[in-house]
């Protein structure tokens, strides 16, 4: 009762333990004030939107831990001052990452219209590129990508997970630090380094050798693109089955469960929401690959669901073409209008990937809630 | 069921380093066995030899014979995982499966091995075991809520009705109270002299008022120094071990007056 009285009459006291801090005010005044004098010294030298960002943080970088440090000393300075180079270095980081969406947003809706998704290039020349004088009047669109990119990826997916996963295992619940397993440790960390295009031309190479020269299909790509997924679905593989604790797995033992069925039944459940999400990551940073699949699936305008015969164009290779050899040379806006549309696809189509990963994730995420 | 051990010249490795030397000791059938000593004298390597759990670490061996009523453990052709099944184990940390219900925890060891049973004996099972850790009551209205959802000591509770749910005839029990607060090792050591109507107990302690308390004979393992193997210094019946030790190690060690 007398304490709430007391604290009643005297709203304006101080508690003891708060003396000394900096007012609430003070950064986002900083803030506001550095700015100002951004723009003003950034108009001084001739003014653009860059300087007036650089001048603003340099300011507020400089007077904002000063001003922090002289009212609560030193310590709470530097802090401050790393606290806000944290700060800045993020912004720095997504700045580029903001800025590609939006490129790709502003210039791929236009593109987006259903004659892009559902149409392919079959029969489209130059002289229809000619004609089309709207966005909305542009024929042909990137469907046979779209198929080739998802029948590709998915061949791709199914030779290097199982492939990918079986060597995780091995490494990490077989291999006892045996030279085998240093060996392939080795090589797949050599694997990691090979450029996309040296594993299109292998696998261009390895196809020429059993079925003659200049066997291209979608297949051969799917095989490219499987050496560059493996090594990524191995490391993140074995990163994630070193990470169940030992104590697991001698939990099965003691049950006198067999080794084979504790990995397949405690081990990778346990670590399956990782594993899946790191699977779906190497699809996304393969789904992207265009230099190996110039070398091995060939080039088609026309839709072709078969990844065993004939040539296919992936979402990355079409918008390759369509920039580099525009459908009509002297009007070359349709297929520019037809890259960016297809490149706002393919980063959808990542994004969708990505999304997928959260939600394997969390479905497969053991469960500790409900205590 | 429940099965006595015999030990006989045991010598046990990790790689080419011994760790314990030249232990032979004789574990009556319903009864609780305490291992005492100090830090790294080798308990926690002996008692895993009981079960052939310490060969799952890369280099580590054993030489020597377990028997279990009569059957050598390490015998030519005999399968850890038949050995495993018969003795069970619980650890020092509970370690109670992340992806499984409270449950699928306790029917571990059936379903992992893929046995069919029928959802009604699953149940008899589930109740039986959690009964017999004395969790039932405590857990009957969550079994499928995940079992890392529990407490410390529960957890614990529920590892050893993971480990009655195979059956065993035997139980290792690794310092099962370490890290636990006084009210569940309580618990654990009431559950502990239940079970041993039923199985061969074997409990590794640091807290000898816990060995004295539960444990019919008591083991004294002790080290000379660091790099040098643990040995077994005196085995007799828990009264002795404590009242009257033949030992002076051991006198000095359960007196606390240890170097
Ligand atoms: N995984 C291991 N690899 C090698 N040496 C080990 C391992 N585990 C334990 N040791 C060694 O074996 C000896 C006995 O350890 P441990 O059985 O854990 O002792 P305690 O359980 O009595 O504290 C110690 O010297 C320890 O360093
Ligand atoms: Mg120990």
């Amino acid at each position: 009762m007398t304490t709430s009285t007391q604290l009643g009459t005297s709203p304006v006291r101080q508690s003891k333990l708060t003396r000394g801090q900096r007012p609430k005010w003070l950064v986002p005044v900083i803030g506001v004030a550095a700015i100002v004098a951004g723009a003003a010294l950034a108009a001084l030298v001739g003014f653009s939107i860059a300087l007036w960002a650089l001048f603003a943080a340099v300011i507020f970088l400089v007077v904002g831990p000063l001003a922090v440090g002289l009212i609560e000393g030193s310590r709470s300075g530097t802090d401050s001052l790393m606290t806000f180079l944290v700060y800045a270095a993020f912004i720095l980081a997504v700045i580029p990452l903001i800025s590609v969406i939006w490129t790709v947003l502003v210039n791929g809706i236009p593109g987006l219209t259903s004659n892009m998704l559902f149409t392919s290039m079959n029969g489209v020349t130059g002289f229809h590129d000619n004609q089309a004088d709207a966005p909305g009047s542009v024929i042909g669109g990137a469907y046979h990508a779209i198929v080739g990119t998802v029948s590709i990826t998915f061949w791709a997916t199914l030779m290097s997970v199982p492939v990918g996963l079986l060597t995780a295992i091995y490494l990490v619940e077989y291999s006892r630090g045996g030279w085998l397993g240093k060996a392939i440790t080795f090589f797949v960390d050599v694997m990691t380094g090979i450029p996309s295009i040296v594993a299109g031309l292998f696998a261009a190479a390895l196809f020429g050798m059993i079925f003659g020269p200049s066997t291209r299909t979608g297949f051969v790509a799917a095989v490219a693109l499987t050496v560059l997924m493996i090594p990524t679905v191995v490391k993140n593989t074995e990163e994630m089955l070193r990470i169940v604790p030992n104590e697991l797995r001698e939990a099965s033992y003691a049950l006198g469960v067999r080794k084979w069925r504790t990995i397949l039944k405690v081990v990778i459940p346990t670590a399956i929401s990782g594993i899946a999400s790191g699977v779906t990551l190497a699809i996304a940073r393969v789904i992207g690959e265009t230099a190996p699949l110039l070398v091995t699936a060939g080039f088609a305008t026309a839709i072709n669901w078969n990844s065993f015969s004939g040539w296919m164009t992936t979402l990355p290779t079409f918008i390759y073409y369509q920039i580099m050899t525009p459908t009509s040379p002297t009007n070359p806006d349709p297929s520019l209008q037809r890259a960016w549309a297809a490149a706002l696809i393919l980063i959808v189509i990542v994004m969708l990937l990505n999304l997928v990963a959260r939600l394997i994730a969390r479905a497969f995420a053991p469960k500790t809630a409900g205590r | 069921m429940s099965k006595r051990i015999d030990v006989e010249n045991l010598n046990v490795y990790y790689g080419d380093f011994l760790a314990v030397q030249d232990v032979s000791m004789n574990i009556e059938p319903r009864s609780v066995t305490a291992f005492i000593g100090p830090s790294g004298c080798g308990k926690s390597t002996f008692l895993r030899t009981l079960n052939r759990m310490h060969e799952v670490i890369p280099g580590a061996y054993a030489q020597g014979k377990v028997l279990l009523d009569g059957d050598d453990l390490y015998g030519k052709g005999v399968d850890p995982v038949t050995v495993r099944s018969m003795v069970g184990m619980v650890f020092q940390r509970p370690n109670p499966f992340p992806t499984m219900s409270i449950r699928d925890n306790v029917l571990a060891g059936v379903k992992l091995n893929n046995k069919r049973i029928s959802s009604k004996d699953a149940d008899d099972l589930v109740e039986s075991s959690l009964r017999g850790a004395n969790l039932w009551n405590e857990v009957k209205d969550r079994l499928d809520k995940p079992g890392s959802g529990l407490s410390g000591g529960q957890q614990q509770r529920l590892c050893i009705a993971r480990a009655i749910a195979v059956k065993p005839d035997v139980i290792l029990m690794d310092e099962p109270c370490s890290a636990l607060d006084p009210i569940s090792t309580l618990a654990i050591e009431d559950l502990i002299n239940e079970i041993k109507t039923d199985y061969t107990v074997v409990i590794v302690t640091h807290n000898m008022q816990q060995a004295s308390r539960v444990s019919d004979k008591t083991a004294f393992f002790n080290i000379e120094g660091t790099g040098k193997p643990g040995r077994l210094i005196e085995y007799a019946p828990t009264t002795d071990i404590f009242n009257n030790p033949q030992k002076k190690d051991t006198e000095d060690y359960v007196s606390g007056r240890f170097g």
